[in-house]
């Protein structure tokens, strides 16, 4: 039997010596870890614009990433009634890198929506502009988001990339893993003919309406739910923004 | 003269090889006889998340003999000096530190994976395996042998994992390690109309779910005791 004395002194010898090693290696990978998620989210957006790519992002390296992305995307900030925000404003909302890859879409979520700042990024295809926006909502586990590109009628859906924190692989997860989920968004529209906002649905079995219905992934109903809940609220954001754009 | 010789050796150097006939056993044994998946059901949790797909089963298995060897490691290093009050809390320790260096280290050298499997790194914490060679062998052995007792453990539950892996994403997607094998559409490598006998197979939604790694390893199991008489019960 050991004494109490000598019991917390071993405790307190043993949680230092880990808490000395791992925050030392935590600050030494930050920089590592930094790149990695900027290079992450940037793939990301270039995932939505996929097929107007001469190599597909998958196959791309880290650098070449970087290089499109600074190459061929504009990035701005808007808010809620469409005003393109300044570098200035960005930062004072939160976002101390001022420009649209360094908003936290997590974060702005708790903002009031007044307040809250909608990345968009531009990319110049050979003949055309494509809008992309970022949309997130809640899977099973934790968050889901998207990247939307639209075609600059702002109705068609040119490509969509999702990310996930925490949905099970092979169930929730497949949004991500399996391209053929997302594949299934090109070409489907946010409008009816009438021009009434009617995004687009994950529905289960077979989908009927090709215009604004995909196939949802089997077994993972609540992440299907939210990738519908995702859209159907998160590009209405954008919306100020695009009628602005196109009475110009 | 050579017998005289031989007496004359120092015994110790020559009765502790770094591979012996037990150092061997200790490998060994957990992947087959003394299986922790099959023989001792412990960790069904994991292998019931994470078979879905083959390569994550694979990046687990890394880290769990990883893990659970190190944590075997230091836990033996330590077993004198650990108060016997708090061995529980001083072992979470041990395991959960060297979880979050898989963790951090996963998260810079492979991004894509890290997102992949982030929960179920995490979640390696809670596997009942690690808790329990601690427990049972490196409290009570010397650091080589429970360092090997936990990679031979590691390796037994990340054999049934990659197995019970291989088949449920085979089944379950038509494919293996992300390559689409077989199943009905034009994506799949191996459906052409001359390949008619490949596609015809639709892959069977059961077997993405978790129920179905239960039938798996209640198979696995099945087949495990058939083949090795040595695990059928006596009585």
């Amino acid at each position: 039997m050991h004494s109490t004395a000598y019991i917390v002194k071993f405790i307190l010898i043993v949680s230092t010596v880990v808490a000395l090693v791992l925050s030392g290696m935590a600050t030494l990978l930050k920089p590592i870890h930094d790149r990695n998620e900027a290079i992450a989210n940037k793939r990301s957006i270039l995932f939505a614009v996929n097929e107007f790519l001469e190599t597909p992002v998958r196959q791309m390296s880290d650098d070449e990433v970087l290089e499109v992305f600074d190459d061929r995307i504009d990035q701005y900030v808007v808010d809620i009634n469409g005003n393109i925000l300044t570098e200035e404003e960005v930062r004072e909302r939160g976002a101390p890198g001022g420009m649209a890859e360094h908003v936290n879409m997590g974060r702005e979520r708790r903002k009031p929506e007044s307040e809250r700042m909608f990345p968009l990024f531009v990319f110049n295809a050979d003949d055309q502009q494509l809008f992309i926006v970022s949309v997130r909502g809640n899977g099973l586990w934790d968050e889901i988001w998207g990247n939307v590109a639209l075609k600059s009628d702002f109705n068609t859906i040119a490509g969509v990339a999702f990310g996930h924190r925490a949905e099970t692989p092979g169930l929730g997860a497949e949004i991500t893993d399996n391209p053929r989920f997302a594949a299934q968004f090109e070409g489907t529209r946010l409008f009816d003919e009438d021009g009434n906002f009617k995004s687009v649905t994950v529905v289960k079995g077979r989908a009927q309406d090709k215009n604004h219905e995909v196939d949802g992934v089997t077994g993972a109903t609540v992440t299907n739910d939210g990738v519908t809940e995702m859209f159907h609220r998160g590009l209405q954001y954008y919306f100020a923004y695009f009628e602005k754009i196109q009475t110009q | 003269m050579a017998d005289s010789n031989t007496v004359a050796t120092p015994k110790t150097a020559e009765s502790k090889p770094l591979f012996g006939k037990r150092e061997r056993r200790l490998l060994v044994d957990p992947i087959n006889d003394n299986n922790p998946i099959t023989v001792q059901v412990l960790g069904i949790c994991s292998a019931l998340a994470i078979t879905t797909q083959v390569s994550p089963a694979v990046v687990m298995t890394i880290a769990v003999i990883f893990v659970m060897g190190f944590a075997n490691l230091f836990t033996s290093l330590l077993r004198h000096s650990i108060p016997k009050q708090v061995r529980m809390i001083i072992m979470l320790i041990i395991i959960a530190f060297l979880v979050t260096v898989v963790e951090l280290s996963l998260k810079a050298i492979n991004y894509p994976i890290y997102q992949e499997l982030s929960v179920f790194i995490g979640l390696i914490i809670t596997n009942c395996i690690i808790m329990g060679r601690l427990e049972a062998f490196a409290m009570a052995d010397k650091p080589w042998p429970s360092f090997l007792d936990g990679v031979g453990n590691a390796m037994g539950y990340g054999a049934i994992l990659i197995i019970v892996a291989f088949f449920r994403e085979l089944f379950g997607s038509g494919s293996l390690m992300g390559w689409e094998l077989f199943g009905p559409g034009p994506q799949f490598m191996i459906n052409t109309e001359a390949h008619w006998w490949l596609s015809w197979y639709m892959p069977n939604n059961l077997m993405v779910l978790s129920a179905s790694a239960l039938f798996v390893i209640g198979i696995l199991i099945w087949i495990h005791r058939a083949w090795n008489r040595k695990l059928i019960d006596v009585s």
